[in-house]
């Protein structure tokens, strides 16, 4: 059953991944080009600068992996793997959720989920930590970065997971609609309190365009509302018509009805 | 809970954890491809060189993972 689950997860996030590369390479790679024309522009202007001041010019890193690898084959295996896991990682808590979380059809679980994942592990940690073009961010930053990333991402899961959790327990004291809204109010106040505590990081460099920064933000955005959307609607259909099937024979009183 | 209580038969039966529980550690698999893509050989490195980061470096940036 769970091993069903997971093998549809996984090929759903496969499916996922495919979109999630066309929206990069169409909507994602001009911003990831400029971008590096940018850093390519600083770069050179700073070399002139020193070498008019007498110092020698820094050398070029040599590339490991060609630009047009990186924005084809590089791009490809980063965000298919990606979703490829985020769709096996969501078979799993959809089987644990199924069932735990009120009495919804397959369908509106899988729904509910891909929100929930969508908000807590990339919406809520990009609202404070955005997605960076090439060219921002500063090289010797990298381990402070990558902690607070992680961190508000271990936070916001975490206080979505006790959201749902306390919805359940409200649920049964409030009618289903107030309890949602109070541990919806819940999960906010957690996550304006981390947002306000933890370190704010600017790393934007000077002239940097905005409406590339703003464009490669959105664009990051869309990668990731395409993947939750495609694996939310996707297995949520594909195991409800699994499941119709049961309840067909079921109402025939040959089995009972389970997910799978 | 209490609007299906009509019809039982369509109620939604959690599957049991004891089953769920052994694909945990294939879940653990999954964070693992996870942790290649989003952060290899940037603040921490199992493979030495640049090769991973570099690879996959535009979907790093575009997945919204802290790159260099």
């Amino acid at each position: 059953m769970v091993r069903t689950l997971l093998i549809r997860g996984l090929l759903v996030g496969l499916v996922a991944g495919l979109l999630v590369f066309a929206v990069g390479k169409v909507v994602g790679e001009p911003q990831v080009d400029r971008a590096i024309a940018f850093e390519t522009a600083m770069d050179q202007a700073k070399a002139q600068a020193d070498m008019a001041k007498g110092m020698p010019g820094r050398q070029a890193e040599p590339e490991l992996v060609s630009r047009k690898v990186q924005a084809s084959f590089g791009l490809f295996t980063g965000v298919v793997v990606y979703s490829a896991a985020f769709g096996g990682l969501f078979a799993l808590v959809f089987a644990f959720a199924y069932g735990r979380i009120g009495n919804l059809r397959p369908r509106a679980v899988s729904a509910l989920l891909a929100l929930g994942g969508f908000v807590a592990l990339y919406l809520v940690p990009n609202l404070k930590y955005p997605a960076n073009p090439p060219s921002v961010g500063e090289p010797e930053t990298i381990g402070l970065r990558t902690g607070l990333y992680f961190s508000i991402m271990l936070i916001s899961i975490v206080a979505m997971v006790l959201a749902a959790m306390a919805q359940r327990r409200l649920a049964s004291r409030f009618d289903v609609w107030s309890a949602t809204l109070l541990a919806t109010a819940g999960y906010l106040i957690v996550i304006t309190l981390a947002d306000s505590m933890l370190p704010a990081i600017n790393e934007v460099p000077d002239g940097f365009p905005a409406v590339l920064l703003w464009q490669f933000r959105m664009a990051s955005l869309g990668m990731q509302a395409v993947m939750w959307a495609t694996i939310g609607l996707l297995f949520g259909a594909l195991t409800e018509r699994a499941m119709e099937s049961k309840f067909r024979l079921s109402a025939q009183g040959l089995v009972h009805p389970v997910v799978r | 809970m209490s609007d299906n209580t009509l019809t039982p038969d369509l109620a939604a039966a959690p599957i049991p954890v004891r089953e769920v529980l052994p694909w945990v550690l294939f879940g653990a698999l999954l964070l693992l491809a996870l942790y290649f893509v989003g952060a290899e050989e940037g603040a921490t490195s199992v493979i030495p060189g640049m090769y991973v980061h570099e690879f996959v470096h535009d979907g790093r940036h575009l997945l919204g993972f802290p790159c260099h």
